[in-house]
């Protein structure tokens, strides 16, 4: 409704990466344990667009927190390809292409908000005062300017993880991995949460690979929702959102029919991968 | 002061008047002998005779107890950054810390004496950063390996080396358990400190004086400078203790 912004075309940001953001083929994980070995991720198949918003559901244990990691270079692949930018994760890992934010804040307590959201630029060597403008200009984009001086502990959880999205957006990256960022905070947050992401996400260009549990969370904030299922973790179904173009989604949408539509498509697809895979297949 | 910290404080100095007015009851109902127990008033007024020469014999031990509490620490931080580091010198000095941590200091006082001389403070402070330490090493150690996995996984994100992994996130966060460490080894510093004096040596310090003072048969004099190890040992006490609050309320500790 109030887009104040000056932005012209939305097509600019696929055309600055000429390769997708993540590629995946036949990805595999393995995880060896003492009780044997559990196969996380098998075959996995998943090309990520620059600017692309790509969610991730199903239920626990189907390895979507796996293949973020994956992609991070947090973990390595037993089997398949995968490639960053069309660069090796761990390439892409060091040379800083994506942002990350995780389920918890992980803020470091005795840092102020505003020495928390410079770290990385910190560690990559970026300057006092470009950090200093940088912070200023991330921590009023998530509305919270009067509290760059504050301890993370004086936060509420959703001001803290408004923080951490702030940190992960600070070097901007054309990648973001965020691995149930809001799991962790109440509805209305939520909302309020994926509405300020949807727009940053917007303003940025940036792609975007986001684990969630959550299908509306997933319906209002994406391009494709890629649902999978449990042992092993593995891809059951791509659905595409029909909704209009992300920028323009507020929360008006979610009580949109067209809104409802998807959100019953992805469930759908959720539990047919798990009672009636060959029904969903035909679909 | 609030009423809260009234009642805190409160509740402690009644019960020690109330316990130094039965023990000079007791002294003045039974007739014990001098010797054996005096009176606080007799205590009291040594006290304030020989003030000047408490108040430097507390400084003396306590420039001992600081000094080695500083040489001690030191030594127990460096060694805890190696064995977080390697598990070949933690698989080194773990025992050792075990080991320092059950060593009698009566058995090592003279033994250092003997090493260094008894015209020097050195053995005295050797002996308290001996005591001090094993419990900062441990609780560092503890510290060093507390890092959360999402701290590790950012820090591995952002593709930190492993000195900026240990200067923003390892050492602050071990930094609280330092402190704990601290406090602990701060009133076994001063007892050792003080036991470390028994064994002759120079004369200067309060183990020195109440030694002398008891083998003199002036046992109010060494009642005296008990109350000034006393004092000295809360002072040591209460200032780590403070460190520590403060360190924990930083790390966003209630």
């Amino acid at each position: 409704m109030t887009v104040p912004t000056p932005t012209p075309a939305p097509v600019a940001p696929v055309t600055t990466h000429p390769a997708a953001a993540v590629v995946a083929r036949g990805v595999g994980k393995t995880f060896r344990t003492r009780s044997g070995e559990v196969v996380a991720l098998e075959g996995v198949d998943l090309t990520v667009a620059a600017g692309e918003f790509v969610s991730l559901i199903g239920p626990s244990g189907c390895g979507k927190s796996t293949l973020l990691r994956l992609v991070a270079d947090l973990d390595e692949p037993t089997s398949g390809e995968l490639t960053v930018f069309g660069k090796p994760p761990r390439v892409a890992r060091e040379g800083q292409d994506y942002g990350i934010a995780f389920q918890q804040a992980g803020l470091l307590p005795w840092r102020t908000v505003r020495a928390n959201v410079e770290l990385p630029l910190e560690l990559h060597g970026v300057g006092r005062r470009q950090r200093a403008a940088r912070a200023t200009e991330l921590l009023e984009m998530v509305g919270l300017g009067d509290f760059a001086g504050h301890l993370p502990g004086q936060l509420s959880g959703g001001m803290q993880q408004r923080v951490a999205i702030a940190r992960s957006l600070a070097e901007r990256p054309s990648l973001l991995l965020m691995d149930e960022p809001f799991g962790a905070l109440d509805e209305m947050t939520r909302e309020r949460m994926q509405t300020e992401l949807v727009r940053i996400c917007a303003e940025s260009g940036a792609a975007v690979l986001f684990v969630t549990h959550s299908i509306p969370e997933a319906v209002f904030l994406s391009h494709r929702v890629v649902v999978m299922s449990a042992r092993p973790g593995r891809i059951s179904q791509v659905v595409p959102i029909s909704l209009a173009a992300t920028a323009s989604r507020t929360d008006g949408t979610r009580e949109d029919s067209a809104f409802f539509a998807d959100v019953t498509a992805v469930r759908e697809a959720l539990h047919g991968g798990a009672t009636a895979a060959r029904g969903v297949d035909l679909r | 002061m609030t009423a809260a910290a009234v009642r805190r404080w409160l509740a402690p100095v009644v019960l020690g008047a109330l316990a130094l007015l039965g023990w000079q009851l007791f002294v003045q109902v039974s007739g014990v002998k001098p010797y054996l127990l005096p009176a606080p008033t007799a205590i009291w007024t040594q006290l304030v005779t020989v003030w000047p020469l408490v108040w430097r014999s507390a400084l003396a031990t306590g420039t001992n107890v600081l000094v080695g509490l500083l040489l001690g620490a030191l030594a127990a931080v460096g060694a805890a950054l190696l064995a977080a580091r390697s598990r070949v010198v933690d698989a080194l000095m773990s025992p050792t810390a075990a080991a320092l941590a059950v060593m009698p200091i009566v058995a090592l006082a003279p033994a250092l004496n003997t090493m260094f001389g008894t015209t020097t403070t050195t053995p005295r402070r050797l002996i308290v950063a001996v005591v001090v330490f094993a419990p900062v090493f441990v609780n560092t150690l503890r510290g060093l390996r507390q890092v959360l996995p999402v701290h590790r996984d950012l820090l591995r994100a952002y593709a930190a080396t492993p000195g900026q992994l240990a200067r923003t996130v390892t050492v602050p966060g071990a930094l609280p358990y330092l402190f704990t460490g601290l406090r602990i080894a701060s009133s076994t510093g001063v007892i050792a400190a003080i036991v470390a004096e028994y064994f002759g040596g120079l004369q200067n310090g309060l183990g020195s004086r109440i030694t002398a003072a008891a083998s003199s048969s002036a046992y109010a004099r060494a009642w005296a400078f008990v109350v000034g190890a006393i004092a000295l040992g809360l002072v040591f006490y209460l200032v780590t203790l403070a460190a520590e609050q403060a360190v924990a309320r930083r790390q966003g500790a209630p």
